[in-house]
């Protein structure tokens, strides 16, 4: 145990690395021409799509760049031993422990069964002169003990995986500051704060305890942050709850694990974790923020928060959905003939009900956004501002 | 039976020509049919593993946008699942071996056996046309309400899945009829060879956990033409009942996937290594615990789905249970090499593969039995790696393996030897780069179904990628040699391995009904009076002839 973990784990990914490389001498045949080199850690995600559709990882202009949103854009804490990424919350030594004897049992049979088939293989292989020896074909006392012995060992994981379980889900008391409302959507996390602030990165604080109240708006999703040990489905029409106890500032992975569609693997975001007095600076500034927006910007920051960025471009690009560029009064044919303009009445209808009025070649999948009137407002100000 | 059959004729000689193979009762040519599909759908099957595995070279895309690997992921499932993993071994070796290892002509309902396989064509004909309708992208579990609302082509696939339900069934149910009315009386329950004993445990799951998956297959069918509101949260449904109701049936089915691949290892361990099978009915007795247990365990699913403590608490307790009958297998089979003569042909490397691939699947397995731990570990690579070194790692080989075992018997032909063990090596070589850097990017936590990554877990997929082109190559091999042997392989003998059990005793091929005349009583997993004769062909391939042994020892009895 004295070795350091993060040494152990280079000197295991230099055994790996020569062995892709081994590996790759001769898997190069069928490496794809546009493979690209691992990116160092913090930089957002290669894949091109990746800025598009997840609103979180787009960096607004360094700018008008807020504090809270810098900190967001720090590299990402993600080394830990070999197996497991670093345990950055209380409830994570309990399965971080089990995971570690389970691996040590694991180990000892594997060796244990392979040794004795490798063993036995060569002992006993087929050569001139050598024939089978007469053995017994069951041993009670060997049998029985071999059944004794696994269950023990079941019986004590068992027992000891509910326990820590149990306390991975017993939910503590909370302050109201940190109870935070968590909607899924295709394909990106809203994260909704007690005062009204709403964020597509999660931001928490540091040693206290944090709620989670998770719900979607379309299909089932699922919260992971492995840094945490924790993960919980995110079902439409029900609530589900899930609760952490941070002991790590920085900033980490969140990734949602139940498939969910076209951009599942874009479906991720960040958890912040702050010092104690910077949780409820960025609460307060957060907010402030969010009141002082109307018009444009406003609706600027509704279309990047609330995933319309997903489907509709600002470049006359076609998504999912029609490009903003230059639509706002022009005509256009709906899915019936009828032909309408594009104005503060259509937009605002669209927005309220999305089925309502559908335009020919695409397909009906815009979901009803909850918005205020404010923020309709501002949407219809920020596409008039798209010329 | 029609009476114009020459019972003295292998099976491949009377009435050859496509016409009367298709119309065919005899279970040998039907298992071969079956095989041939099986063996079609493998490839495409792994095609679409190799499109997928070639898009995660890298992060980012590589050769499609996320529409089209989502695609790719889900065929690949529902095809290995469907139309290969679960027919594999029941469908295809067990037809064409049940009936001779129990001294029978044929299955108990000849006619029931060919609709088995007409069905199974129908399903994976619904399935291609899923395909050729732009496919289907929601993943081989079809979870609602992602299946209910996508524009993807979910008719024909969930209807395919509901046929192939229907063929499972009609095999169970003619294995279960048979394995009571065909059985002879001299063999009584533990005297049958442990392969039947591993099929008939199988038939029970397919006959008792299949209607389950075909009534949520029609469920979720009717919801989406008609919106009753089972499934879809926004009529008042509830999507994680969709769960409970295909894990029930899905649970058993991965034991429906496993046991069979069990009763096969324990036939070609006890032959090659030229001993009875250790605690023979121990082995029997767990293929049916684990059939009965396989059916209370769905719950291991569904730990986060947001099932109640309580739930967790007993599906946990009993998942570890499954664990044991599985665990004290191996150890029986390790314990049947000790003292052998152990011969290294290729169903043995495959077997010796099983041993050790199976052992990780079941350790692994006792990582995610562990609550917390699979808070942590599901729905990331784990599970996956999980669940191939199971199904693959596991089924698969032990299909494998049976099929060199037998392919001598069923097609009179020996495959090449040399090139066998290569491709024996490759796969276990292959099976294992693909898969060990799963479980290591799984616990880092890379999510499973990810078109994109993040780039930490880049080397793991590169090396993971190179693995699964090395096992794709070595079983297109297979594949390959396997056809060219049924012309110029070097004609088998009848009995090439020197195996105890009936099947050995019938001519090779079979003939139409399998023995000219009414077989002997065998002794089961008895060796000493089998004889190795080398050469005994014309083409020198070996035989092993039945005569008493000189001076008998006297035997420690297995029952
Ligand atoms: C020692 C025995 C085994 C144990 C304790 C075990 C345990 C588990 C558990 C707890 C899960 C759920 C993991 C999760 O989704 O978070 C799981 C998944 C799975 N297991 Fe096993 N397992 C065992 C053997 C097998 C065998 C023999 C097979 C099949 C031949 C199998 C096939 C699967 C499959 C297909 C899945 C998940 C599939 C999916 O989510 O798509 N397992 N196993
Ligand atoms: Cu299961």
């Amino acid at each position: 145990m004295k070795v350091c973990p993060a040494h152990r784990r280079r000197v295991l990914d230099r055994f790996v690395l020569l062995v892709v490389l081994v590996g790759l001498t001769f898997g190069s045949a069928f490496a794809p021409a546009s493979a690209q080199p691992a990116v160092p850690p913090g930089t957002p995600a290669a894949a091109p799509a990746a800025a598009a559709a997840s609103p979180a990882a787009g960096p607004p202009a360094a700018a008008d760049m807020s504090w809270w949103d810098k900190k967001a854009a720090e590299p990402y804490i993600y080394d830990g031993t070999y197996w497991l990424p670093p345990a950055a919350s209380t409830t994570a030594q309990g399965p971080d422990d089990l995971f570690i004897w389970v691996l040590g049992l694991s180990a000892f049979f594997f060796f244990a069964i392979t040794g004795a088939v490798v063993y036995f293989v060569i002992k006993y292989r087929h050569r001139p002169g050598h024939k089978a020896e007469p053995s017994p074909a069951h041993n009670d006392v060997l049998e029985i003990t071999w059944t004794i012995i696994p269950t023990i060992i079941v019986v004590i994981l068992f027992v000891y995986g509910w326990r820590s379980y149990i306390s991975m889900t017993s939910i503590p008391e909370t302050r109201a500051e940190n109870q935070i409302m968590v909607t899924g959507s295709k394909w990106f996390w809203t994260f909704r704060y007690y005062n009204g602030v709403e964020d597509n990165v999660l931001h928490v604080p540091h040693d206290q305890p944090v709620k989670l109240t998770m719900t979607s708006t379309d299909v089932l999703h699922s919260f992971f942050i492995p840094v945490f040990r924790q993960k919980q489905d995110v079902v439409p029409r029900r609530f589900s709850y899930i609760w952490f106890w941070p002991t790590k500032t920085g900033v980490y992975r969140v990734y949602c694990t139940e498939y969910c569609g076209k951009d599942h693997s874009l479906m991720k975001t960040k958890v912040v974790v702050h010092t104690s007095g910077d949780y409820e600076r960025y609460l307060a500034e957060a907010f402030t923020r969010q009141m002082s927006l109307s018009g444009a910007p406003l609706g600027e920051s509704v279309y990047k928060k609330k995933g319309c960025e997903g489907c509709h471009t600002l470049d006359g690009s076609v998504r999912l959905g029609p490009s903003f560029k230059g639509t706002f009064g022009s005509k256009i044919t709906l899915a019936d003939g009828a032909i309408v303009t594009m104005d503060d009445v259509y937009i605002r209808s669209s927005l309220l009900s999305p089925q309502g009025q559908t335009r020919p070649g695409f397909p009906p999948s815009m979901p009803v956004i909850p918005l205020s009137d404010k923020e309709i407002e501002g949407v219809i100000e920020f596409i008039k501002a798209q010329k | 039976m029609s009476a114009s059959l020459d019972n003295t004729k292998s099976y491949l000689e009377v009435n050859p020509g496509w016409r009367n193979w298709v119309v065919t009762l005899d279970h040998k040519r039907i298992g071969m049919m079956y095989l041939c599909g099986i063996l079609a759908a493998l490839m495409l099957g792994g095609f679409f593993a190799l499109l997928v595995r070639t898009e995660l070279f890298s992060p980012g895309a590589q050769i499609v946008h996320q529409d089209w690997y989502n695609k790719f992921f889900t065929l690949h499932g529902a095809v290995m699942v469907f139309l290969v993993i679960i027919p594999g071994i029941p469908a295809a070796l067990g037809n064409m071996v049940l009936p001779i290892q129990l001294g029978a002509p044929d299955v108990a309902f000849p006619r029931l056996n060919l609709a088995s396989f007409y069905l199974w064509c129908g399903g994976a004909t619904l399935l291609l046309l899923s395909v050729a309708l732009g496919g289907i992208d929601t993943g081989w579990t079809f979870y609602t309400p992602y299946s209910i609302e996508t524009q993807t082509a979910v008719l024909p696939a969930v209807s395919g899945a509901f046929l192939l339900g229907f063929s499972s069934i009609f095999t169970g149910l003619n294995f279960l009829v048979t394995i009571h009315k065909f059985r002879p009386a001299s063999m009584g329950w533990f005297q049958m060879p442990l392969n039947l004993w591993a099929l008939y445990a199988t038939a029970l799951m397919q006959v008792l956990a299949t209607p389950v998956l075909g009534i949520t297959l029609l469920l979720l069918f009717v919801e989406r033409f008609m919106q009753i509101g089972i499934f879809d949260p926004t009529l008042g449904g509830d999507p994680v009942l969709f769960q409970h109701f295909f894990w029930f049936y899905s649970h058993p089915a991965v034991y429906i996937m496993i046991v069979p691949a069990m009763g096969v290892v324990s036939e070609i361990l006890t032959t090659f290594s030229r001993k009875p099978i250790f605690g023979y009915r121990f082995i029997a007795y767990s293929s049916i615990a684990l059939a009965l247990f396989s059916f209370l365990v769905w719950g291991h699913h569904l730990f986060v789905s947001g099932q109640s403590r309580l739930a967790n608490m007993v599906f946990s307790a009993l998942t570890f249970s499954v664990g044991i009958p599985a665990a004290i297998k191996v150890f029986n089979w390790t314990a049947t090499l000790y003292k052998g003569d152990i011969r290294l042909e290729t169903p043995m490397l495959y077997v010796l593969s099983f041993l050790i691939l199976f052992t990780i699947g079941g350790l692994t397995g006792i990582f995610l039995a562990v609550l917390s731990i699979d808070v942590h570990l599901h729905d990331t690579y784990f599970v996956v790696a999980h669940f191939h070194y199971v199904m693959m790692g596991s089924t698969l080989v032990a299909f494998l393996g049976g099929l060199h075992y037998w392919w001598p018997k069923l097609s009179g032909r020996m495959y090449p030897e040399t090139i066998g063990k290569v491709c024996a090596w490759g796969v276990f070589i292959g099976f294992n780069l693909t898969f060990l850097p799963q479980f290591v990017m799984g616990s880092r936590g890379m999510p499973r179904r990810y078109w994109d990554y993040d780039p930490e877990y880049t080397l793991y997929h590169r090396l993971s990628t190179i693995g699964a082109f090395i096992l794709g190559m070595s079983m297109f091999t297979v594949v390959c040699y396997l056809a060219w042997s049924l012309k110029r392989g070097k004609k088998a003998t009848q009995n090439p391995w020197g195996g105890s059990t009936l099947e050995w005793v019938a001519p090779t091929p079979p003939t139409v009904f399998n023995f000219p005349e009414p077989p002997p009583e065998v002794e089961l997993y008895e060796y000493d009076d089998l004889h190795e004769v080398e050469n005994a062909n014309q083409d020198g391939v070996t035989n092993w002839e039945r005569r008493p042994a000189a001076n008998k020892p006297a035997r420690s009895s297995h029952h």
